[in-house]
């Protein structure tokens, strides 16, 4: 019986945008309600060892930017050697469904939690799709 | 005669997103970098220097920065020390602790009034850096 790896769930984090914030909260919120996610700290890809440099390789992988620079997708091929199965960027999520920029980059406003329930969703809807696939 | 630029200190946090540490890193730097010294203080986001960001690179070549680290892979020090960075301090949050053990942090997503605590003693720590050498 072929064992299926963890969907491998990496949040940009970025301190310098409010975005960054909803990317890690979201991030955060859904690994700690399903157990078939995992995830790594972006900055271990330079600063760990080959185990988390293959992190992508061994765990199909679903990135969350807060912005266009995309520094998880990039940090996963850039590491990995491999393309995210998805890549979700919130700054295009807002956009899309026009809701309000967050004002706060340290802390999640109460009108900001619609962006971050959203993005959830669509993370949720993403890890079930990988998972279909792999 | 034209004055000189005076360089901002870049604080730079690790912002794991496995542990509550990481957010105290977090928001250690915005209470640095919004309160306590605003006008010589700069962030950025360390998935940036992750890519190899040419722009980011730069900036921490020619600014003196400060790192804030959440765990011993010491992910921020690592990543601008990688780059070359003007290296200039850091703060190990696992030190701030150890000096104030009654301090009980929460979590990742709410880091409780202790988590609180601790960012603002790991703030003043950076600040006393960065008054230190100016």
């Amino acid at each position: 019986m072929k064992i299926k790896p963890k969907i491998g769930l990496i949040s940009c984090s970025g301190e310098g945008l409010s975005e960054g914030m909803v990317s890690r909260v979201a991030t955060r919120k859904i690994l700690e309600k399903r157990d078939d996610v995992v995830t790594i700290c972006l900055p271990l890809f330079l600063a760990g060892g080959q185990e988390e440099r293959d992190f992508a390789k061994n765990n199909p992988c679903i990135t969350v930017d807060g912005c266009d620079k995309m520094c998880a997708a990039k940090g996963v091929k850039m590491y990995g050697k491999v393309h995210p199965k998805s890549s979700i960027v919130i700054s295009e999520i807002i956009k899309k469904e026009k809701h309000s920029r967050p004002k706060s980059k340290s802390r999640i406003e109460p009108e900001d939690e619609k962006l971050v329930q959203e993005t959830m969703k669509i993370i949720n809807k993403e890890v079930d799709r990988v998972k279909e696939e792999e | 005669m034209s004055e000189k630029k005076r360089s901002k200190y870049i604080i730079i946090p690790c912002s794991g997103i496995g542990k509550a540490l990481g957010t105290i890193t977090r928001r250690a730097t915005y209470i640095v970098t919004e309160e306590l010294l605003p006008n010589d203080t700069d962030s950025i986001c360390l998935p940036l220097l992750t890519i190899e960001d040419e722009e980011t690179v730069q900036k921490i070549r020619q600014n003196p920065c400060i790192t804030v680290d959440g765990c011993v892979a010491q992910c921020a020090k690592k990543n601008v020390e990688y780059h070359q960075g003007k290296f200039k301090g850091e703060i190990k949050i696992l030190d701030v602790i150890k000096e104030n053990p009654k301090l009980k942090p929460g979590n990742v997503l709410d880091i409780g009034p202790d988590g609180e605590k601790l960012a603002r003693k790991a703030a003043e720590k950076v600040a006393k850096i960065v008054g230190d050498k100016s």
